[in-house]
């Protein structure tokens, strides 16, 4: 089965605007979907230059952008993908 | 303290957005704007209304250009007034904090409060307990009388129904030495004279009420003057992105400073006079000593633990012999301190060479006005000389690590770690006075270390294992 591909942004505007906190989510994702996703590091998305920094941190879960990300919305956003 | 909440989210958008101006050199047409800008007329209010969580906006920002809320004289003052008045001082107020009293004020005055829950019983075992006679009934229920009441718990422990609640005040509690309290009017107020600078007020007011004067204006101007401004950054800043420390100082550089240098150095010299230091005094026969290079420590022992303050080590902090060096090399200079916490801005203040400090959410506000990537790769040569094990200061027992290697065999190290001031290790420390169950005590006033001071950007815990990490080898500029 395809991988549920997470990217998560490392960007500076990300990081400050509480993005670190998402580096954890990997010890988060229930057992049942470790195997189903893949999480990657990514710089700068340019998400922040388009929306103004109101809602970073982004993360993008297949194709599908997440503004002001949280682990609780991720999760989310993978278990709806991985239906 | 990283756990994001909405309070920082705007503290550091007002950041961003002043720093962007200040760059610009458009600071005085704009800032009386921000606050519009920042909560239009039809946005959604986080307070009663719009026009209230604009004048919060404008203390915060006088608290950005170093002013304090008692500095406000007149409330007409504008805030490009204030900048003015901040791009024409000399040195910026000591006290580095403020209430805002219009933010503060939500929370009660009594912790204890009646709930609906209460059934008006006929035993009534609340006003049976209450040694003030604080409890009376009508309409049915139990009411708390708040100029009788004194906060004792006892009717809570005592009703069957568990309809007394405890509030608490946030802030107050998250205090460890009782330094913040109310006044007459019910406001929040510091008392400098008990205040150890830990920073918890500031994270855990819910209101944001707390406010730290930044030194960022005078930083601006030095920057922009012909005199050198140099950055000497906090170990801890190792954590703080996800990318290797080159690139990180490398970023900082780009924000304008003529240097950059780790403040790593100074640990390097704190490890060997504290190693120093340790062995003489055991020598000496000496029961314990302390570590001694967190100031909201030294500042709780100065000012409220007499009997531990003669077993403070008097080896200075990896800042103070770091600004030494520099300052040695740069009569001139500007020196400028980059810091995770508010302790360390107050030690700075006092410091014969340190000029500033910017702390690491300001840094991180400033790398996102100016455009700069901290993960880009960087040409800035770390210094080799550096002990790797140094840059784990920041990091809870990473003193101790440290010292112990030095010490090595000249000297028996039995280690105490207190990872944390609370009310309770301060208990414990007082009695380490009497009994101490080693001889060499580190301390730090955040738990985990500096990586969660209280102006951190990163999660302590992502923070913890970059720094960790780091300190295991000697530099390579593959490690994150
Ligand atoms: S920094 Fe995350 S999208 Fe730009």
């Amino acid at each position: 089965m395809q991988k549920i591909v997470v990217k998560i942004c490392t960007g500076t505007l990300c990081y400050v605007m509480g993005g670190s906190e998402l580096q954890l989510l990997g010890e988060h994702i229930p057992t049942e979907l470790q195997e189903r996703v893949e999480i990657k590091g990514a710089t700068c998305l340019d998400y922040c230059n388009q929306t103004g920094s109101g809602n970073a941190p982004y993360v993008l879960v297949g194709e599908k952008v997440i503004e002001s990300a949280t682990i609780a919305k991720i999760i989310y956003e993978i278990k709806e993908q991985a239906k | 303290m990283a756990v994001t909440t909405n309070t920082m989210m705007l503290r550091r958008e007002l950041l961003t957005r002043m720093i962007k101006h200040l760059k610009e050199g458009t600071l005085k047409e704009n800032i009386d704007r921000i606050p519009y800008i920042m909560r239009p007329r039809d946005m959604d209010p986080l307070r009663c209304c719009v026009y209230k969580d604009r004048a919060m906006i404008k203390y915060r920002a006088m608290g950005v250009m170093g002013f304090g809320t008692d500095d406000e004289k007149d409330e007409m003052t504008s805030l490009s007034e204030y900048y003015d008045r901040a791009l024409d001082r000399k040195k910026i107020e000591k006290e580095p904090l403020s209430v805002m009293d219009a933010a503060c004020s939500a929370c009660v005055k009594v912790n204890y409060v009646v709930t609906n829950m209460c059934r008006g019983c006929v035993a009534r075992p609340c006003a049976g307990s209450c040694n003030k006679d604080a409890i009376s009934f009508y309409n049915g229920q139990a009411h708390i009388d708040h100029q009788k009441c004194v906060n004792c718990g006892l009717c809570q422990k005592n009703c069957p129904f568990h309809a007394i609640i405890y509030v608490p005040i946030p802030c107050e509690e998250a205090c460890p030495v009782g330094a913040i309290s109310k006044n007459e009017d019910g406001k929040e107020h510091i008392d400098p004279e008990k205040c150890i600078y830990c920073g918890r007020c500031i994270s855990a007011c819910p209101f944001g009420a707390v406010i730290e004067r930044s030194h960022i204006i005078d930083i601006f101007k030095s920057i922009n003057s012909p005199k050198k401004t140099i950055a000497i950054v906090a170990p801890a800043i190792a954590g703080q992105f996800k990318t290797p420390l080159h690139n990180i100082l490398g970023a900082i550089k780009k924000l304008g400073f003529d240097e950059v240098v780790e403040v790593a150095k100074g640990a390097d010299v704190t490890t060997k006079n504290e190693a120093e230091e340790f062995i003489t005094k055991m020598e000496a026969g000496e029961k314990f000593m302390t570590t001694s290079c967190c100031p909201s420590y030294y500042m709780l022992a100065a000012r409220h633990l007499p009997e531990v303050k003669p077993y403070v080590s008097h080896t200075r902090s990896p800042m103070y012999y770091t600004a030494e060096i520099v300052r040695q090399q740069n009569p001139d200079a500007t020196i400028v301190f980059v810091a995770p916490c508010l302790a360390k801005r107050f030690e700075a203040y006092s410091d014969p060479y340190v000029d500033y400090t910017l702390s690491f959410e300001e840094l991180g506000t400033m790398l996102i006005a100016y455009n700069v990537n901290a993960s880009e790769q960087s040409e800035y040569a770390v210094d080799k000389t550096i002990d790797p094990i140094s840059r784990g200061y920041a990091a809870s027992s990473g003193v101790m690590n440290a010292v112990a290697v030095a010490v090595g065999d000249k000297a028996e190290i039995i280690p105490v770690v207190i990872d944390g001031i609370n009310k309770d290790t301060i208990k414990e420390l007082r009695k380490f006075a009497k009994a101490c169950p080693g001889n060499m005590v580190e301390v730090m006033a955040c738990e985990g270390g500096c990586v969660n001071g209280c102006n951190v950007v990163a999660n302590p815990k992502v923070a913890t294992r970059q720094v960790q990490e780091l300190a295991k080898h000697k530099y390579d500029n593959n490690i994150i």
